[in-house]
Parts: C-alpha cells; structure tokens; sequence
C-alpha cells in the first residue's frame, strides 16, 4: 500500500526534506523528483525574442480551494495504482511568487528507477491538464496577463491514456 | 446556488462567487452560463466564448450541457494553467 502526500500552499517548500523522507522509506532504492521554477520568459513566447521585450518578474496563482486538493490526490493515487511505488507527493504553490521561486514539486519513491520516474513524469503531465490551478503573469513592464493553456500539455497528458 | 468564478471570468465579472436562482428552465451550465449573461455587460464579457470556458458542478468538472441536477456549487474557469 502506498503513500500519498498532497499540499497546496502559499509557502514554499523543502525540497531535501521531502526527498529525504521518500528516500528513508523501506523497500525504496530511488526517488524521482521535479520541481518547476517560474521563469523569465512569459508562457507564450519561452524562447523569446528580443532582448529588449518584456520579460516576467512574478507570478499570481490561484486555486479552487477544495477542488485542486481532491484533484492533486486523484492524480497521486492514480500513480500508486499504476507503478510500483511506496509513496507519491505532490506540492503546489499559491498566491503571489516572484522570478525563480518553485512552484511545484511532484515526487515519486519506488524500489527501481523506472518506476519512479514515469510516475513522476505521469503526475506532472496529468497536474498541467487536471488540477484547478490558473497562473497570471506579472511583466517588467508593469503588464499583466492570464496565462492560456498549451495544446502540447493536453497531447503529453493524453499520452498517459490507457 | 452557489456560483464560483476564476481567473479572468472572475476578474471580468467583478465578484468570486455570488448565490442566485436561476429559473427552472435553465437545466445545464450552458444554460446557467446563458442566463447569467443577461445580468449585465460584465457577465456578458465573462461568457462572450463558452469554447474556452470550463465548468464543474459541486466540484467536479462537467461539460457545459451535462444535467445540472440541484447542486450546491457550480463553478465557471478557464481551461487550468498550473505546474
């Protein structure tokens, strides 16, 4: 039986503290982690362009408080169905960030790599389409705008369709 | 019931959430979308495209003709951006 570990929070996290407790786990011999950091570039233009265009200093996220909770749990659980693991997590900010700061961190502990990892990658893929979450962009130029979803997010969480 | 907004369907109506009753013959979210539009020119606004509107009702996201029941929440949101 595996472990689910959800939060949404303003606060950050501890990403060495979360690995550690996955690692201490019996049975496991890896643990695989992402973690996504707001950027510079805006969601619409991440190569951009040119030097002298806007770029991103911060960002608002909101949530569907309850909502987003039982969706990030959906999402863990469908891991521990699907792979071989002794524990998933996934954390997720809120409310105001600025450049650089994490955002979210998905985990996923297991006796062999593989599992892990495409665990991992799976929560991820499925969080960017299924969880309640809206991100709005604030830019050096003093705009700001509400982030638009992205095809290729649907097209990598499909990819995990039976 | 209770109706909820997010992100700029929010920002464009003015309020996150609000109690209404909507008559009897409004039966799904399109419906519930279509009558809401008509309590002014911000509602419009909100809901001038439904294709890139999404929508749960008590907390489960439906699609815009699915039956609305008698459920204590509906919400209306932008497809989701988070991660």
């Amino acid at each position: 039986m595996g472990r689910v570990l959800v939060r949404v929070q303003p606060d950050d996290f501890d990403v060495a503290e979360e690995l550690d407790r996955l690692a201490a786990l019996p049975g496991v011999g890896a643990v695989a982690q992402f973690v996504g950091v707001v950027r510079d570039r805006p969601a619409d233009d991440p190569a951009s362009a040119t030097a002298d265009a806007p770029t991103v200093v911060g960002l608002e996220l909101e949530h569907y408080p309850g909502m987003t909770e039982t969706a990030l749990q959906s999402i863990a659980e469908r891991a521990l169905a699907g792979w071989p693991l002794a524990a998933a997590t996934i954390l997720h900010r809120v409310g105001a960030l600025t450049l650089g700061d994490r955002i979210v961190l998905t985990a996923a502990a297991s006796p062999h790599r593989h599992a892990a990892q495409e665990a991992c990658a799976f929560m991820m893929d499925r969080l960017k389409t299924d969880a309640p979450f809206w991100k709005r962009e604030l830019m050096s130029d003093g705009a700001a705008r509400w982030v638009a979803a992205r095809a290729t997010d649907d097209f990598a969480s499909k990819r995990w369709d039976p | 019931m209770k109706i909820l907004y997010f992100a700029w369907i929010k920002e464009r109506i003015g309020v996150a959430t609000e109690e209404v009753s909507p008559p009897e013959e409004v039966g799904t979210p399109r419906e519930l979308a279509a009558w809401l539009a008509k309590r002014g020119d911000n509602y419009a606004a909100a809901f001038e495209d439904l294709e890139v509107i999404r929508v749960a009702i008590d907390q489960q996201e439906q699609t815009l003709d699915t039956p609305l029941g008698a459920p204590s929440e509906v919400a209306f949101f932008p497809p989701v951006t988070g991660g």
